[in-house]
């Protein structure tokens, strides 16, 4: 391993792999907005924040999947994606306990 | 724990710790990472879509049980993903060894034992005919 680029392409895979976690995250949200969609006020509360959570993570994430060169490692961006995901988590618990009464 | 949380957020201790890795490892961690937090995104969406795609069941409040048992296990895997990414971190840049881990295991066993629960659920519904 003189110069140029890394062969493994170690910089790439790991942008794809921040793509494909934002793809996710996406997907999550959209299940867990048609869930909170029931057409009363709290609900659209809610959905408005798991729609605000989503847009952090993005407004987070897309640097890291994007740009060419050396890729930046770990960082805040790490634990804090995953404060993100327990969120979601946390918000869906709350969407289904609600759906009870 | 709130020495492990700091972990979390600056594993490396602002540089203090160890020697700076070839930045390849760092990656290769950082990928994985990655892949577990898709695991539990996964595990959340797939509480998300029980919650509301599942048809009422037979015993009261199983589907909301089984959506809240997938949404805690999805942060769950989440949590443990940047805990495990952590240490590794710190692992990699003192060259000790990886830090080992049973969480796979369990988790392989509680998803395998869900997936046995589903067929019984399903062949005994098809033995009762209906």
């Amino acid at each position: 391993m003189s110069s140029g680029r890394d062969p493994g392409l170690q910089p790439e895979r790991t942008r794809l792999a921040w793509r494909r976690t934002l793809l996710t995250v996406t997907v999550v949200t959209a299940l867990a907005v048609r869930l909170a969609s029931t057409g009363d006020p709290t609900g659209a509360l809610i959905a408005g924040v798991i729609v605000l959570v989503w847009g952090a993570l993005l407004v987070l994430c897309w640097p890291r999947g994007t740009g060419t060169g050396p890729a930046r490692t770990g960082g805040r961006t790490l634990p804090l994606a995953t404060v993100g995901t327990v969120a979601l988590a946390l918000l869906g618990v709350l969407l289904v306990i609600r759906g009870l009464w | 724990m709130w020495k492990t949380i700091r972990r979390w957020f600056d594993p490396a201790e602002s540089g203090s710790v160890g020697e700076r890795p070839d930045y390849r490892f760092s990656l290769a961690n950082e990928r994985t990472f990655l892949a577990w937090l898709r695991t539990g995104l996964a595990l959340v969406g797939g509480g998300l879509a029980a919650a509301q795609f599942l048809p009422p069941l037979p015993m009261s409040h199983l589907r909301e049980v089984i959506a809240v048992a997938l949404l805690l296990l999805g942060a769950a895997v989440a949590i443990r993903a940047v805990d495990h990414w952590a240490r590794t971190e710190r692992a990699i840049r003192l060259g000790r060894e990886l830090p080992a881990s049973r969480f796979p295991a369990i988790l392989a066993l509680a998803v395998g034992a869900g997936a046995v629960l589903l067929v019984v659920a399903v062949l005994l519904r098809a033995i009762g005919g209906r």
